[in-house]
């Protein structure tokens, strides 16, 4: 095993190298214990179906290693390569594939009959599962006339039935709209902690990695650019893009002596030691915004054009341009007192000492 | 734009098709057996009349027959055997009388070193030979089971050709033990098929007529080239290429 | 108000009459020759006819050879037209090319062909007959090797378009599920194939049925063992034209039946 995955007996642990053409190599390690949920979070075209791919056994491994429960299943320099069907890896699929030419008992049965599980028992035990999931009066419908949320579910059973020792889910929730995404969050969490070995889902949606993961891994770009809990991952994100999932500002930037520069910007931070490239972060609620020009003590202040308010509830989110665009949060009261809409020019204003800064 | 295309290549097709026919082209349709002897007819017919064009049209007399009945513009026919050419007649689609300018025996045609080892008409009967004859309706094969029957013999045939050159090349090939067809095919293959002589008792002979059509496009040219096919010139074309004359 | 809302409605929905008339023309291209055969139809005679020898041997040797070439263009041409889509191998290009090939010969070119390659006295044929005694051309096995020379190249291509089409995650999830790769094929990935591959077979039957041109030069001409309909139709053509009439029309009405009857996954595959 290459170094740095740590072996365990149960549970997932991978390293994956896989070269796409020039353009693209994926390059991740992760290890995911039995009975723990570990999220794959990150934008598209970060390498995220390449690494379900590798796992479920539809890709072959360029190096790396994977093993589950101590088996080894893909070890290129070993030469071993364990085909799909014998992984025991359940996978529910993006757009979930259920068959279309198979009724949704038959598509749940699916599994056990492919293991050479006799028909009627086999379609006992898809009974079973459908009706504990409420969908039993759906067994001879086709694929095509479910909704979304029933296929979601039919989806998971039929992937759940073959009792994997891996579970992995695509995009789980992506292809349903906002009201169904909720209420079948709830249950697909509930899948989850029942089920006994690792799982892992991916997914391009923060919200759904912070409310199912125990473990946040986010990929971008081939590989993991920081892997934490989810409150981590939201309160010290580490590239711009997570910054964005989580909703800081991070500012990549040069720093001495008190000054951070970024392209076209100067900041004023409190840290007058740290020198060299550096991360800056400023949460959204730390942003003044006025209409005038604020005397006092902000050293970091400057006139910027509002190009977009979103409204969240009991916040709004509003973002500034030229030079230094920023994301700040305020009040709703405070949007209307300000009367601010799209194309206000407002005047922002940050304390040197709610910037933090690390070190790139 | 494209329609405008289109249908201009519609019309030039239609009137150069028309033309084909005028002026001074003959089209005679002549039977397989025919098709190396009227060739060469044919290239000395037009060295003498430069300005008539002689366009064959080579097929199993039966065919042409059939052709003509339904009315093919054809200007000549020339048939290997009588029975065609009265259907024709028949109809009423002869100018004038046919004529007899040619006659032709039957042969058997095995392939060289006749690997069936056949040494007369009595191995048709041989099952484990594969034995071709023309089909019934065609001279050639009208006249082979003439001939074996004559001979008393009950031919084992696996296959019957529409015309004698089809049978000729399989022959030719190996594919086919042994079949009948006419001396003159066994000439012009120029050794590629080996012969063996059906002896005149069991042997036919084949009459071959020529006449003008009365529908003939180009009349004229038409009773032109007969009278060419019975010329001394003609016969003595026909003579080489082992037909016999009345 | 309500008649100005009708008429501007018929007007929207009456096609523009330059199409209609063009595709009446289109369909006089098939139904004039069908209706020429039906006015010469001896309608008295029919009975008799199509009870008579030549008729009923046509109709055997072609059902059973179509029949033929079809099973055999389905059982190596469904595996031909899955490593064509598949797999990724040097010259896949050309060994298109080759499938395509019978189709776009002339098919007494295909029947000569044969008979070099297959015939006794043929590269593979010669060595056969010496070791084996068998002799293909003329005799049943021949008229079934000459329809599926010309007619298999239909199944690959249909097959091979199907496969293309199909999403290839189906049979990944069926990977992932525990299916080995013949639980696979027979079990996801046919049957979403089934329309391409229903078409195909059609198209492979009725070309396999019309064959002439490399029957007649590979499998000669007997009746009752190599004469299939084509040929009967061929021959009479010559000697007896109720009969030939009355062959071309069996012909159009078995044709017919099956093309209607197969008509909702013809049309949708195509």
């Amino acid at each position: 095993m290459v170094g740095g995955a740590v072996n365990h007996s149960t549970g997932l642990d991978a390293h994956l190298v896989v070269s796409r053409g020039e353009a693209f190599t994926l390059d991740v390690s992760l290890s995911i214990p039995a009975g723990h949920t570990v999220a794959l979070l990150g934008p598209n075209g970060a390498g995220k179906s390449t690494v379900v791919a590798a796992i479920a056994g539809l890709l072959p491994l360029d190096e790396g290693c994977i093993t589950l429960d101590g088996r080894t299943l893909d070890d290129p320099a070993g030469d071993v390569l364990v085909p799909a069907e014998d992984r025991s890896i359940g996978v529910v699929f993006q757009d979930y594939v259920l068959f279309p030419q198979m009724t949704v008992v038959e598509n749940v049965e699916f599994g056990l009959r492919s293991r050479r599980v006799p028909r009627r028992s086999a379609h006992e035990q898809a009974m079973r599962w459908l009706d504990r999931i409420g969908l039993g009066d759906l067994a001879d419908r086709r694929p095509n006339d479910l909704s979304g949320g029933q296929a979601q579910r039919i989806a998971v059973a039929r992937a759940l039935i073959t009792e994997p020792d891996l579970l992995l889910l695509d995009e789980p929730l992506a292809a349903l709209d906002a009201t169904t995404r909720v209420d079948l969050r709830r249950t697909l969490a509930d899948h989850l902690d029942q089920f006994a070995g690792p799982r892992m889902v991916i997914t391009h949606d923060p919200t759904e990695a912070f409310l199912l993961a125990d473990e946040i891994h986010v990929i971008e770009d081939g590989v993991i650019t920081q892997v934490g809990t989810p409150d981590d991952i939201r309160l010290r994100p580490r590239t711009p893009y997570i910054a964005d999932l989580a909703g800081s500002n991070l500012v990549l930037g040069t720093a001495s002596a008190g000054i951070v520069t970024t392209d076209t910007q100067h900041l004023h931070i409190a840290d007058t030691h740290i020198s060299g490239p550096v991360l800056a972060a400023i949460h959204p609620r730390a942003i003044i915004i006025d209409r005038h020009q604020p005397d006092g003590s902000p050293r970091n202040t400057w006139e910027a054009t509002v190009t977009r308010i979103e409204h969240y509830g009991d916040r709004v989110r509003l973002q500034t341009g030229d030079p230094l665009p920023l994301t700040a949060e305020i009040t709703p009261d405070a949007l209307s007192d300000l009367q601010i809409v799209e194309g206000s020019v407002v005047w922002i204003s940050i304390k040197a000492t709610e910037i933090s800064v690390e070190k790139d | 734009m494209i329609v405008g295309l289109v249908a201009g290549a519609l019309v030039l097709a239609a009137c150069g098709g028309a033309g084909d026919t005028t002026g001074d082209d003959v089209l005679v349709s002549a039977a397989s057996s025919l098709t190396e002897v009227f060739t060469e007819i044919e290239e000395a017919f037009e060295s003498a009349t430069p300005e008539i064009d002689v366009v064959l049209n080579i097929g199993g007399s039966s065919g042409l027959r059939e052709q003509i009945l339904a009315g093919a513009p054809a200007d000549v026919f020339a048939s290997a055997n009588i029975s065609n050419m009265d259907l024709v007649a028949d109809a009423g689609d002869v100018e004038g009388d046919p004529a007899i300018f040619a006659r032709n025996r039957l042969e058997i045609a095995v392939p060289t070193g006749n690997p069936g080892s056949v040494t007369g008409l009595a191995d048709f009967s041989r099952d484990e030979l594969l034995i071709g004859l023309c089909a019934e309706d065609v001279p050639c094969g009208d006249y082979g089971r003439q001939v074996l029957q004559r001979a008393d013999v009950v031919p084992s045939v696996d296959t019957e050709e529409p015309n004698v050159r089809a049978l000729l090349t399989k022959i030719e090939a190996g594919e086919l033990d042994a079949g009948i067809v006419y001396v003159t095919d066994v000439v012009s293959t120029g050794g590629d098929v080996d012969g063996i002589e059906i002896s005149d008792d069991d042997n036919v002979y084949a009459d071959y007529p020529i006449a003008v059509l009365t529908d003939a496009p180009n009349g004229d040219a038409a009773a032109a080239f007969m009278a060419f096919v019975l010329s001394d010139e003609g016969r003595s074309i026909l003579a080489d290429h082992g037909f016999g004359l009345p | 108000m309500t008649k100005r809302a009708t008429s501007w409605d018929r007007r929207k929905r009456r096609p523009p009459v330059v199409l209609v008339i063009l595709a009446v023309l289109g369909l006089s291209v098939f139904v004039i020759p069908l209706l020429g055969l039906l006015a010469r139809t001896p309608w008295s005679d029919l009975p008799t006819l199509l009870t008579s020898d030549v008729v009923l041997d046509a109709l055997r040797v072609s059902v059973v050879a179509s029949l033929g070439a079809t099973a055999i263009s389905a059982i190596l041409g469904i595996p031909l037209a899955w490593v064509l889509a598949r797999v990724e191998f040097p010259g896949r290009a050309i060994v298109r090319g080759l499938v395509v090939l019978p189709l776009v010969l002339p098919p007494v070119v295909g029947g000569a062909a044969l008979l070099f390659a297959l015939g006794r006295r043929g590269l593979i044929g010669e060595p056969l007959n010496e070791m084996t005694g068998l002799v293909l051309p003329f005799s049943m096995w021949g008229v079934i090797i000459a329809a599926t020379f010309v007619a298999m190249p239909f199944l690959v291509i249909t097959v091979e378009g199907g496969l293309r089409n199909l999403d290839p995650r189906y049979e990944g999830a069926a990977a992932t599920l525990g299916a080995g790769r013949w639980t696979v094929l027979w079990r996801v990935t046919l049957p979403m194939i089934g329309s391409s591959l229903a078409a195909g077979l059609a198209l492979t039957w009725a070309r396999a049925l019309g064959e002439f041109g490399a029957t007649i030069t590979f499998a000669g001409n007997l009746q009752g063992r190599t004469q299939s309909l084509p040929l009967a139709v061929y021959v009479a053509m010559e000697s007896d034209r109720g009969a030939a009439v009355a062959l071309s029309l069996i012909m159009v009405v078995i044709s017919l039946t099956v093309l209607i009857v197969l008509r909702h996954r013809w049309w949708g595959a195509l």
